[in-house]
């Protein structure tokens, strides 16, 4: 039965129906896949489905355990609101690529093998380029052409490594892997560019804010949650993997610090938080890996709804510039009102669902003796309130009036950015309800005394700085007059370190990046000269060149076949 | 009685067509007579694949003559896949042909055109079908003559041209091979391809052999255009009418890759080509120098044909590299894509031709939003590009996947890694002219400037037959991995 219905199949239906039916019939269509994806999960039975031999190998294209169960069914909500945020879009490229691309990122999480995951792995790739092109602008056509080549490449190196791993294994199962061979290390080397390693990431930042409205929030739910769960399958206690991901948490904060575009901001931001997860894999203890689970969870649905709100606030008014924006809270208080939900779970205030998920991996952290992670871990915290949890709804809502009064977003879109918050702010004071999906047996409790009081210090303060930052900027004297005593850690010295921090990264990478960007262009020149029409490999050779080369081989081959 | 016979009908159906075309005259009737002999072909090519499955190798001796004396024909599971392959691809096509010859051919010598192309098609059969060496030359004059006819069908001047490069290059190759033939002949006393092979290794020193050798090698490659032998093939391509180009595309250079494989394995034997003669030091460089190289043109292309062409010309770099690595897996792999590539290039060329039936060039650049006026033209295009790229779920995969796996078997890492760093290239052509169909906003305010509706349905439907055969190939993969394998099992095993 479930061979048929199994949950990516289900997807890829309706996306090969979308083909035929009107726009109406589509975004219902949209939204009733996941749904239907949802039952048919929560109905299935642990274990392996859908088994089918294939060449000599044993595809498994359901393996569902806790693991996966908890990915797939975060991965069908994020379907079904991206769904109902993107129910005015009429077009219907759009929404197959939605489709497909969000059914396959649930096939890679149900893969049970390395060649259905594989295979996954492209579609996913393939399938989301369009929500980039869709935008119809050659700067989205160059990007997601730069996107697409990336992911494929990830791809590339997962098939290379499985067949690596194949040939010294023999066995195409997708369980623990870990990093004992080349052929796991080119898999884990495909994972981290799709989870955006440092210096895989750049990618995330390219792409995602160039990207329609509609299409970012569908692509930042599942591409690198997709990876993060193939890291927990396969490489659970990599110690290397808590240290990539502390500086996965750390480096984006000086960027997004320094972004203007509020969705690029938001796409660092992506980027640290998957930090935490890495770290979480990383640690590999039951908990850790509860963390990481329960924290793309809540990820997901927090930055689903922070992207919601921005791509509702560009929908209104063409752009999505803090430097353009400001005062929005005037005509757009729903909006408004969920984009502080979403800051507030990102930054985790206790009663928000960030809150109730990152505490897990802090702790595990600490647990095991992590502790510069750990201090590592609280300091990124301290910077995703700043770009996320204030930057992002007060230069968007508040600040200087822009003087903009644009509409309140469409009715679906407030719909689904209500629904997304009221899930942030449930999950945030019911943490029980999250923890019974979790892979392991939870025995935690984030509300207690110390927790809370720990969290609020540092919201408390980090709020603080800031609010002392924008008045110095605002009113000079009245600065001066503020007592400083230690609160000047927070204003003056860490923002001074801060941009010295980022200014020198931001030139390091920067100086580097030309560098293989010169590099890249003089090769793509001197290929271009040979390669273009009229180029020497691309003219029409003449009679005389081509029998001169026929000429020169028979040459070649009597030499070798004479020696 | 017709079942014993099945091997002539091959050659005999196609062949007594051709004369027929020319005395019908009229387009239409020319075009039936050489649909009917096209599918009645393609009925006996799966009769004899049937056969061969069941019975094993047929030898079958022409006109009742002995084989030392007489023409054999000889059919193994190998050749009689490329039979079915040949058929298949011409059947197709012959379908789509009626649309497009009318429009793009010059009226009044359409019989003309059908004729040629049944000759040629009579010449391919032959090539694959036949077990006697010199026979391999004539069927090879036959279908390139009339190949060069075919490609100066095409609409304007530069047709000429390229069909008389094609020509000199064609005839340079099919006298290197005639050269290597006589010389084998001379050295061993038999042009019968089994007798060959049983006395080439006693003959192995002298000297004739190794010449024969080294002139087949070049002849063949100038025929199936590997890399940097393909310089006739760009301009073939772009220069012939479309249905020849799409014809073309998925059986001559597949037809005379077989004619490699049958004469470095079964007759020289992949001990001989590849232990003593070092074929790979010639071969593999020219194949990944081919792969990396022409892909890289083809990006850069502004027009679609010239952009398969050179796109052909790399994928025919795997199937060379595929052989190279002259294992049972590696053997395979080249054979599958044979098959896949045959498939999808035809199917690329058929929907360029759809659209230049529709729009009147084939320039990507000027293909504004042309999903909105040809969705299916469009659509099969990109589930085609997507093979060529190698997508999972495509036949394309499925040659990449065992490619890859031969690759890795034999130790050749760097192969396997340039195959895919050379499928990246693939994304990039591909993916180029896909978004400019898709997504690309009109430049011109005049929406009738591109074609306004969709392709006849006559050449929609082959066209579609294709990508379907296609994707199903690339779903259950094992079907034609399997057929491949036997294939290739076929010509290490040598003769029986």
């Amino acid at each position: 039965m479930i061979d048929f219905i199994a949950p990516p199949f289900l997807f890829f239906y309706a996306a090969a129906l979308c083909a035929l039916i009107g726009s109406h019939a589509r975004a219902v269509l949209l939204l009733a896949v996941p749904l239907v994806a949802l039952a048919v999960l929560l109905g299935t039975s642990f274990g392996q489905h859908v088994v089918i031999a294939v060449a000599g190998f044993e595809l498994v294209f359901v393996r569902l355990d806790k693991l996966a169960l908890v990915f797939s069914i975060i991965f069908c909500i994020a379907a079904f609101l991206a769904g109902l945020y993107a129910w005015h879009v009429r077009d219907t490229i759009q929404q197959i690529a939605t489709l497909v691309y969000a059914g396959a990122a649930i096939g890679g999480v149900l893969a049970g093998d390395l060649i259905t995951l594989f295979l996954y792995w492209e579609a996913t790739a393939v399938a989301s380029v369009f929500l980039i092109w869709a935008r119809r602008t050659p700067a989205a056509y160059a990007t997601g052409m730069r996107y697409l080549i990336i992911q494929v490449l990830s791809g590339v190196l997962l098939l290379a490594g499985l067949l690596m791993h194949y040939q010294d294994t023999g066995s195409i199962e997708f369980n623990h892997l870990g990093l004992i061979s080349p052929g796991t290390t080119l898999i884990f080397i495909a994972f981290g560019i799709k989870c955006a390693f440092p210096l895989m990431h750049n990618w995330l930042q390219d792409a995602y804010p160039a990207a329609t409205v509609t299409g970012t929030v569908v692509l930042s739910a599942f591409t690198t949650k997709m990876a993060v769960y193939a890291l927990a399958r396969g490489y659970a206690g990599t110690e290397i993997l808590v240290y990539i991901g502390a500086v996965m948490t750390l480096f984006p904060i000086f960027f997004a610090e320094i972004e203007n575009d509020l969705r690029r901001v938001l796409a660092y931001s992506l980027n640290n938080q998957l930090g935490f997860m890495v770290v979480g894999v990383g640690v590999g203890t039951e908990m850790a890996l509860n963390g990481t689970a329960a924290h793309a969870f809540c990820h997901i649905l927090y930055k689903s709804l922070l992207f919601m709100s921005v791509g509702a606030v560009l929908y209104r008014t063409g752009t999505s510039k803090a430097s353009e924006l400001g005062g929005l809270y005037k005509t757009m208080p729903v909006t408004m009102v969920c984009c502080l939900i979403g800051a507030a779970s990102i930054s985790a205030f206790p009663l928000f669902s960030g809150f109730v998920s990152k505490s897990l991996i802090l702790d595990a952290s600490a647990k095991n003796g992590y502790y510069f992670v750990w201090f590592a871990l609280v300091v990124a915290s301290a910077g995703v309130l700043s770009h996320s949890g204030i930057k992002i709804p007060y230069f968007t809502f508040f600040a200087h009036d822009s003087g903009k009064r644009p509409a309140e977003a469409p009715v679906h879109m407030r719909i689904a950015m209500i629904i997304t918050a009221f899930l942030c702010v449930f999950i945030g004071v019911f943490p029980g309800t999250l923890y019974a999906l979790l892979p392991f047996d939870v025995d935690y409790k984030p509300y207690t005394v110390s927790h809370v009081l720990a969290q609020m210090q540092l919201l408390c303060f980090a709020l603080l700085a800031f609010v002392f930052l924008m008045r110095k900027g605002l009113h000079p004297p009245e600065v001066r007059g503020v007592n400083v005593d230690s609160d000047w850690v927070y204003r003056k010295a860490v923002p001074a370190v801060l941009s010295g921090i980022a200014v020198w990264v931001a030139t390091r990478t920067n100086s580097l990046m030309s560098l293989i960007v010169m590099t890249v262009k003089s090769v793509a020149k001197w290929a271009y000269t040979l390669a273009q029409p009229g180029g020497l490999l691309a003219v029409g050779w003449g009679v005389n060149s081509m029998v001169l080369i026929v000429t020169i081989m028979m040459l070649l081959v009597l030499v070798f076949n004479f020696a | 009685m017709i079942a014993d016979q099945l091997p002539a009908w091959q050659i005999v159906i196609p062949m007594l067509a051709a004369p027929l075309c020319v005395l019908v005259r009229n387009s239409t009737a020319a075009w039936v007579v050489a649909m009917v002999a096209n599918l009645l072909t393609l009925l006996n090519a799966w009769a004899l694949f049937v056969q061969i499955r069941a019975e094993g190798v047929i030898r079958y001796a022409l006109g009742g003559w002995a084989a030392p004396t007489g023409i054999e024909y000889y059919v193994d599971i190998a050749n009689a896949s490329v039979i079915l392959l040949v058929s298949f691809i011409s059947s197709v096509v012959m379908v789509f042909a009626f649309h497009s010859v009318r429009k793009t051919v010059l009226t009044g010598k359409h019989y003309l055109f059908y004729s040629a192309w049944m000759l040629c098609l009579t010449g391919l059969l032959g090539i694959c079908i036949t077990g006697d060496a010199f026979n391999v030359f004539v069927f090879l004059e036959i279908s390139s003559l009339s190949t060069y006819m075919l490609i100066a069908f095409g609409q304007d001047k530069r047709a000429f041209t390229a069909s008389f490069r094609y020509l000199i290059m064609g005839s340079i190759g099919a006298s290197f091979i005639l050269i290597g033939i006589g010389f084998l002949y001379a050295a061993t006393g038999t042009l019968n391809m089994v007798d060959l092979a049983q006395r080439i290794p006693d003959a192995e020193s002298k000297r004739a052999v190794l010449v024969a050798f080294s002139f087949l090698t070049i002849g063949l490659m100038i025929k199936s255009a590997v890399f940097p032998l393909h310089g006739w093939l760009a301009n073939a391509y772009q220069q012939a009418p479309l249905v020849v180009t799409a014809f073309l595309a998925g059986t001559a250079t597949k037809v005379s890759l077989y004619v490699l494989l049958r004469f470095f394995f079964s007759i020289f034997g992949p001990d001989y080509s590849f232990g003593a003669m070092l074929l790979n030091v010639v071969l593999l460089p020219a194949a990944v120098a081919g792969f990396l190289l022409m892909s890289l043109v083809a990006i850069y292309q502004t027009d679609l044909r010239r952009m398969l062409a050179y796109s052909s010309v790399a994928q025919i770099g795997y199937i060379i590299a595929a052989f190279c690595i002259a294992s049972q897996a590696g053997l395979t792999a080249g054979i599958v894509h044979i098959f896949n590539h045959a498939l999808i290039k035809s199917a690329l060329f058929m929907s360029v031709g759809c659209i230049i039936y529709q729009v009147g060039h084939a320039h990507s650049r000027s293909f504004d939003n042309l999903f909105s006026t040809m969705p299916f033209t469009v659509s099969a295009f990109i589930i085609s590009g997507l093979g060529l790229i190698g997508v999972p779920l495509t036949v394309g995969f499925v040659s990449k996947f065992s490619l890859i796996g031969a690759s890795m078997e034999k130790g050749w890492w760097l192969i396997g890694a340039m195959v895919l760093v050379s499928s990246l290239f693939a994304i990039v052509y591909i993916g180029r002219v896909v978004e400019v169909m898709l997504f690309r906003k009109s430049r011109m305010e005049t929406p009738h400037s591109v074609g306004s509706n969709e392709a006849p349905l006559m050449m929609l439907v082959p066209l579609y037959v294709l990508v379907a055969v296609s994707i199903w190939f690339g779903i259950s993969g094992s079907t034609t991995l399997d057929v491949a394998g036997q294939a290739a099992r076929a010509l290490l095993g040598g003769y029986q």
